[in-house]
């Protein structure tokens, strides 16, 4: 004890002592060990693995017509698949993308130009937006339209107007043949 | 801490009579001192003997709490926390199990009312400046629990499983998408998959029994951080002395029962004649998510933050607007915290506060003003108010209430609360001041 002491009294004229660094490299060793230990915990929040496992979705596209919206279910979440004419498609090239909020190429949004797929979750707080079933208002773009907070998209599903920042996404997707569809 | 005469005396006579409850108590409060603790916070506590209505709000706040563990703890028994379930078993709670319907409805109703009660209880400490030295710590107390029981609220309303259950949480989830980099991370996080689903809903209830127990934890610590300085009053003046308090038993109990009597028959009207009008009727319809409901409007005690949340509509210096937004919303509850420093006066009640007084006036109108924009969509008009109520808000809590402070000169205070409430001479000393009252 008594050299304890000792070692502790220079402290009060400045300069760390050897008390000093063990207790600093004591808390640090403890801190990491309470992160380390911790990470287990939050980690059992994340996606387990069969949520991960049903993170691919097969389509047969055959039967989507031109002009025609489909919408499937991927991880849960709808995806549009729209057929696009070749009206919607010349409207989408023909955007000047510097006017844009979020500027984006329709060729940088699709690898079949007549094949627009995206995530069909407005990018301002999660809605769907209307438009990909017949009838439904498309907004004065042609693209959707989200009733939530007025986002609206073309026909490219980039955003023009409303509170979104960003255009629908594009999820990973490939055609595995002329018919069929493989997102995810 | 003067003891009163009427609880010291009452207090004394079992702690020490020779009874056998008597010597039960103390074997009992030698070891526990439990009835000992009891008799100092309620019987000796001195109370100031001018608290008004207002000041019931507390007291009816912590029975609410009571009432909605008790309920929900017998409605955890008949829910089933699964997606595919949920929504089955509240509808067989209210069609086939005993009295299931009038618990859901207490427990439902009770939400709202909660929030009613301590909505009250802040805007009394704010017009009587309760937030105030020495008691920041006990309001700052009161910001957390405020906070907890939005949080419990958010959740509870999630387990039905209904539309706008489903729709409320993936709006609530994805403003943590606006935080930068680790935003869609921190979202998967909280639902545990690609969308709100079952591992959302799972983790949800667990948080949903969880929390009204940190609540009360957090009320424990409310109450002993009131009882250290007592109860602040409607003059807002110190206690100085005996003539300035009653005791809390039995004047402040009578009165308190008497204020809850009047609360159930209020809660009782909503429970049994209109138990749905304070909720959505989408909440009916069974959660799909494939399908957003044609409008998402939060249950009404979250209105105001709503409309801060949707009032920035356009990116400012570079951040954007969805951010901005989600700040201003978290920043309107935590400003609070800061408010016994923001304000420069130190004259706790609004009485004696002539500019104060109207400025407090126009910040319940101002909250009014946004649950209103925040019931309705976002378009025309509604935008506009909602961005100058937003702007007035904040303008009240960082400008105003500094600025306030400094330029206001106060009305002269009474010299003790004995001597304004019961006149002249009883108080020994004043005269003038208190004609006022």
């Amino acid at each position: 004890m008594a050299d304890l002491a000792q070692s502790h009294l220079p402290a009060g004229h400045g300069g760390g002592t050897r008390r000093d660094f063990l207790l600093l490299t004591a808390g640090a060793l403890a801190g990491v060990g309470a992160v380390i230990t911790v990470w287990p915990f939050v980690d059992t929040l994340n996606p387990a693995r069969d949520t991960l496992a049903l993170s691919t979705t097969e389509v047969d596209i055959s039967p989507v017509q031109v002009g025609q919206r489909l919408t499937v279910a991927w991880r849960g979440k709808p995806v549009f698949i729209d057929h696009r004419t070749p009206e919607e498609i010349k409207a989408a090239e023909a955007v000047d993308i510097s006017t844009l909020r979020d500027p984006q190429k329709d060729s940088d949004r699709v690898k079949k130009t007549e094949w627009l797929i995206v995530v069909g979750v407005c990018t301002h707080l999660g809605c769907i937006p209307l438009g990909n079933k017949q009838g439904e208002d498309r907004g004065p773009f042609g693209g959707w339209f989200c009733p939530c907070h007025g986002s609206i998209y073309d026909t490219s599903a980039r955003i023009r107007q409303g509170p979104a920042p960003l255009n629908l996404a594009v999820p990973p997707y490939e055609f595995t043949s002329a018919t069929a569809l493989k997102i995810g | 801490m003067a003891a009163p005469p009427t609880g010291a005396a009452g207090g004394a006579s079992i702690l020490t009579s020779n009874t056998r409850t008597g010597r039960i108590i103390r074997w009992v409060d030698y070891r526990l001192p439990f009835v000992a603790a009891l008799q100092h916070e309620l019987n000796e506590y001195p109370t100031p003997r001018n608290l008004n209505y207002w000041w019931n709000f507390g007291s009816l706040a912590g029975i609410m709490l009571v009432i909605m563990i008790a309920t929900g703890v017998i409605l955890a028994m008949h829910y089933t926390p699964n997606a595919d379930l949920a929504f089955d078993s509240v509808e067989r709670l209210m069609r086939d199990v005993n009295y299931g319907w009038l618990l859901r409805y207490i427990h439902m109703n009770g939400a709202s009312m909660f929030f009613v009660l301590v909505y009250i209880h802040i805007f009394r400490g704010l017009y009587y400046g309760s937030y105030k030295y020495p008691r920041e710590l006990l309001w700052m107390l009161g910001v957390v629990i405020l906070l907890l029981m939005m949080a419990t609220a958010f959740m509870g309303y999630v387990l039905p499983w209904g539309q706008m259950s489903y729709w409320g949480a993936t709006v609530i989830t994805n403003l943590f998408s606006a935080i930068p980099v680790v935003g869609s991370k921190i979202v998967t996080l909280l639902w545990g998959g690609f969308t709100v689903g079952n591992p959302t809903l799972n983790r949800f209830f667990s948080l949903h029994y969880l929390l009204p127990f940190v609540i009360v934890a957090v009320v424990g610590l409310h109450i002993i951080a009131l009882h250290t300085h007592g109860s602040n009053n409607p003059l807002g003046i110190d206690h100085r002395g005996p003539q300035d308090s009653i005791p809390f038993h039995p004047y402040y109990t009578i009165k308190d029962m008497f204020g809850l009597s009047v609360f159930l028959i209020i809660f009782a009207i909503f429970v049994f004649y209109m138990p749905n009008s304070l909720g959505d009727a989408q909440n009916y319809i069974p959660a799909n998510p494939l399908q957003t409901p044609p409008d998402i409007v939060p249950e009404w005690y979250f209105l105001p933050f709503y409309a801060i949340l949707r009032s920035i509509t356009f990116d400012f210096l570079g951040i954007p607007g969805k951010l901005i937004g989600v700040i201003l919303m978290f920043s309107s509850i935590l400003l609070l915290f800061v408010l016994p420093w923001l304000d420069t006066s130190r004259v706790r009640s609004a009485r004696f506060r002539p500019i104060y007084k109207i400025v407090y006036w126009f910040l319940l109108i101002d909250v009014f003003v946004l649950g209103y924009v925040g019931h309705n969509p976002p378009s025309g008009s509604i935008v506009t108010i909602g961005q100058i109520a937003t702007f007035y808000y904040f303008l009240h809590f960082l400008i105003l209430i500094p600025l306030i402070g400094k330029i206001e000169r106060p009305r002269p205070l009474p010299i003790s609360i004995g001597a304004a409430v019961l006149g002249a001479g009883a108080g020994a000393a004043a005269a003038g001041p208190t004609e006022r009252h």
